[in-house]
C-alpha cells in the first residue's frame, strides 16, 4: 500500500463502511422482533379498560378492582379524611400534588394500589396518617395516597378514568 | 499443566486420540499435579459440580411435570407432591438442593477469600466464579418463582421492581421483563424458559473456570507458588478424587437430612398459599442466600440509591483481585488481615440476618451499619492493608517446613526469588 492508499479512503473502503453499516441494520432488525416479543402483546393490551359499579360503597369504604392485573383502589372518602388530605401545605410532600388534581370528584379517589417502591398492595386504613400503610418496607401514605414517609419515590398513581354515570367508574 | 506427551497405549485409543483428543485430556485431568497440602475446604469445588450436575437432573425431570401456566403451575407443582411417583422426593431434592447449592458456593467463596485465591495469577478463574455466582442468583431466583405461591409472586414483583428504579426507561424495561403491567402468567413463562437455560449457561462457565485454574494450577494454603509437578504435588486421582468423594459423602448427610426430615425449613409457609395480586404477604423475605443483598437494599432509604447499593455489593466482589493489594495470597502470613477477614464474615452474617428482620428500628440501624462496613472492607481497608500491613515470613516450599528445607535446591531458589519481588 502506497501513503496515498493510507490517507484517502478508497473504493474498497468505502464498500467495506457500507457494507457494515447494511450489516449492522440487517442485524438490528432481525433481532428486534426477538426483543418485542417480550413485550405486552394483544392479548395483554384488549384488557385496557374496566368499568367498576360503585353504587354500594359507602363513604369510608374502599373497594380494590383488577386493571391490567394490578389491584385499583376505589375509596369513597368521608369529610374529614378529604379535609386532612386537603388542609396539607405542598412543601411538606416529597411528591408534591395537590389533593384537587388527585380527586377531581372530592369524595371518591381512585387509585393504583401499587406502592411505587417496590410494587407491594399497600394495606388500607394503617400507617402513620391512618390511610395507606405498605408492609414490605414500611411507606406511609396520607388520604390522598400520597408518600409521606419511607423509601418509595413518589405517591401512588392515578390513572386515567372516568364516571360513566354516577354509579359507574370506567378506569382506562 | 503436565508437559509430557501423552500417547494411548491402545492402537484405537491412538486412532481416536489423534483426531479428537479426548484420551489427552482425560490424562491430563487424571495426572493434573496437586498442591499436597490442600484440606478440606478444598474439595468444595467437586462439591458444586455435584450439585449442579444433582439440579440439572432433578429439574429436567420436574420440567416432564410441570406446568408453566399461572393457573395451573401451582396445582401442577401440588400434583407432583402428590400423584407423581417419587415427585416429592425429586421436589424436595431439587429445592433444598439449591440451598445446599448456595451453602457450598460460600463455603467455596470465602475459602477463597481466605486464602487469597482470586489473587494473580488467577484473576480470570475468579471472575468467571463470580459470573457463576451472579447466574446463580438469577436461576435461583426464578426457580422460586415457578411454583406461583404467594412469596414466588411477590418476590418476583419486588425483584423486577427493581429495575424500574432506573431513571427515564426504568418502567418501560418492566413492563418489557414482565410482558405485561403487572406481574403475571407471560412472566411465569419466560421465567420458566430462563431457569431452564441458565444452568447449561452456568456449566458452559463451569468449564471454563476449571480450564483457567488448570493454566496456573490450585493455589494452597499457605498460598505460594509452587513447582509443578514437584515433591510438592500429588497427582489428582487418586489422592484428591478420593478426598473429594468422603467430603461429598459428608456434604450429602447434610443435604439428605434436610430432604428427609425438615424439607421445608428453609422454605417459606405463605408460599403453599397459591399467587394473590390483591394481597401482599405481611412479611416478604428472599431465599436465605440472598438476604444480605436484600439487607443492603432495604438499609438505603432512596429507592435507586438502594438498587445502585446491592448491585455495587456484588460488582466490589468482580474487581476484588485489584482492591486486595497485598502480594502475600494466605491469610495464615497475614495477621492484621486475619482479623479483618473474620470482622466481614461477621458482617456478612449480621447482614443476612438483618435482612430477615424487618426493616425498622434498631434492625435497620444495624443493617446501615453494616453495609457502610461491608462496602468499606472492600474499598478502604483491603487497598491499605495491602500497603501497610507487615506479613510473616513465608515457608521456600510446601515441604520446607516439615523437611527443613527443599531438597530440591532449585524450587528452594525460585521461591527465594519470589519472596525478593514481594
Amino acid at each position: 500500500m502506497s501513503e496515498s492508499d493510507k490517507k484517502k479512503p478508497n473504493r474498497r473502503d468505502f464498500i467495506l463502511t457500507a457494507t457494515t453499516a447494511a450489516g449492522a441494520v440487517g442485524v438490528g432488525a432481525a433481532v428486534w422482533p426477538l426483543v418485542d416479543q417480550m413485550n405486552p402483546d394483544a392479548s395483554v393490551k384488549a384488557l385496557a379498560s374496566t368499568e367498576v359499579d360503585v353504587s354500594s360503597v359507602q363513604p369510608g369504604q374502599s373497594i380494590t378492582v383488577i386493571w391490567r392485573g394490578k389491584p385499583v383502589f376505589i375509596k369513597r372518602r368521608t369529610q374529614d379524611e378529604i379535609d386532612s388530605a386537603r388542609a396539607v401545605d405542598l412543601s411538606e410532600l416529597k411528591h408534591p400534588e395537590k389533593d384537587e388534581d388527585r380527586a377531581k370528584n372530592p369524595e371518591w379517589l381512585v387509585m393504583l394500589g401499587v406502592c411505587t417502591h417496590l410494587g407491594c398492595v399497600p394495606l388500607t386504613d394503617k400507617g402513620d396518617y391512618n390511610a395507606w400503610f405498605c408492609p414490605c418496607h414500611g411507606s406511609h401514605y396520607d388520604t390522598s395516597g400520597r408518600i409521606r414517609k419511607g423509601p418509595a419515590p413518589t405517591n401512588m398513581e392515578v390513572p386515567k378514568y372516568e364516571f360513566v354515570n354516577s354509579n359507574t367508574i370506567k378506569i382506562g | 499443566m503436565s508437559d509430557h506427551e501423552y500417547t494411548p497405549k491402545s492402537k484405537v485409543g491412538k486412532w481416536f486420540n489423534d483426531r479428537l483428543p479426548l484420551l489427552t485430556l482425560a490424562n491430563h485431568l487424571t495426572d493434573y499435579p496437586t498442591p499436597k497440602n490442600l484440606n478440606y475446604w478444598w474439595t468444595f469445588g467437586g462439591i458444586l459440580t455435584f450439585c449442579l450436575i444433582t439440579q440439572i437432573i432433578t429439574g429436567i425431570i420436574l420440567g416432564m411435570h410441570y406446568v408453566a401456566h399461572a393457573d395451573l403451575a401451582f396445582q401442577s407443582v401440588e400434583h407432583i407432591m402428590r400423584d407423581v411417583n417419587y415427585g416429592w422426593l425429586i421436589r424436595y431434592v431439587h429445592a433444598n438442593g439449591a440451598s445446599m447449592f448456595f451453602l457450598a458456593v460460600y463455603i467455596h467463596i470465602f475459602r477463597s477469600l481466605y486464602y487469597g485465591s482470586y489473587k494473580s495469577p488467577r484473576e480470570v478463574i475468579w471472575i468467571i466464579g463470580m459470573l457463576i455466582y451472579f447466574l446463580m442468583m438469577a436461576t435461583a431466583f426464578m426457580g422460586y418463582v415457578l411454583p406461583w405461591g404467594q412469596m414466588s409472586f411477590w418476590g418476583a414483583t419486588v425483584i423486577t421492581n427493581l429495575f424500574s428504579a432506573i431513571p427515564l426507561v426504568g418502567d418501560s424495561i418492566t413492563t418489557w421483563l414482565w410482558g405485561g403491567y403487572s406481574v403475571d402468567n407471560p412472566t411465569l413463562t419466560r421465567f420458566f424458559s430462563l431457569h431452564y437455560l441458565f444452568p447449561f449457561l452456568i456449566l458452559g462457565l463451569v468449564i471454563l473456570h476449571i480450564w483457567a485454574l488448570h493454566v496456573p494450577g490450585n493455589n494452597n494454603p499457605i498460598g505460594i507458588d509452587i513447582k509443578k509437578p514437584s515433591k510438592d504435588t500429588v497427582p489428582f486421582h487418586p489422592y484428591i478424587v478420593i478426598k473429594d468423594l468422603f467430603a461429598l459423602l459428608i456434604f450429602l448427610i447434610i443435604f439428605a437430612f434436610f430432604v428427609f426430615f425438615s424439607p421445608n425449613i428453609l422454605g417459606h409457609a405463605d408460599n403453599y398459599i397459591e399467587a394473590n395480586p390483591l394481597v401482599t404477604p405481611a412479611h416478604i423475605v428472599p431465599e436465605w442466600y440472598l438476604l444480605p443483598f436484600y439487607a443492603i437494599l432495604r438499609s438505603v432509604p432512596d429507592k435507586l440509591l438502594g438498587v445502585i447499593a446491592m448491585f455495587a455489593a456484588i460488582f466490589v466482589l468482580v474487581i476484588l483481585p485489584w482492591l486486595d493489594t497485598s502480594k502475600v495470597r494466605s491469610t495464615v502470613f497475614r495477621p492484621i488481615y486475619k482479623q479483618f477477614y473474620w470482622f466481614l464474615v461477621a458482617d456478612v452474617l449480621i447482614l443476612g440476618y438483618v435482612g430477615a428482620m424487618p426493616a425498622e428500628g434498631l434492625y435497620l440501624l444495624i443493617a446501615r451499619v453494616a453495609t457502610a462496613y461491608y462496602f468499606a472492607h472492600f474499598l478502604i481497608i483491603l487497598p491499605f492493608l495491602g500497603m501497610k500491613e507487615k506479613t510473616t515470613p513465608l515457608p521456600l516450599s510446601i515441604t520446607e517446613p516439615v523437611l527443613g528445607g527443599s531438597a530440591d535446591m532449585a524450587m528452594a531458589k525460585n521461591n527465594s526469588d519470589y519472596k525478593e519481588k514481594l
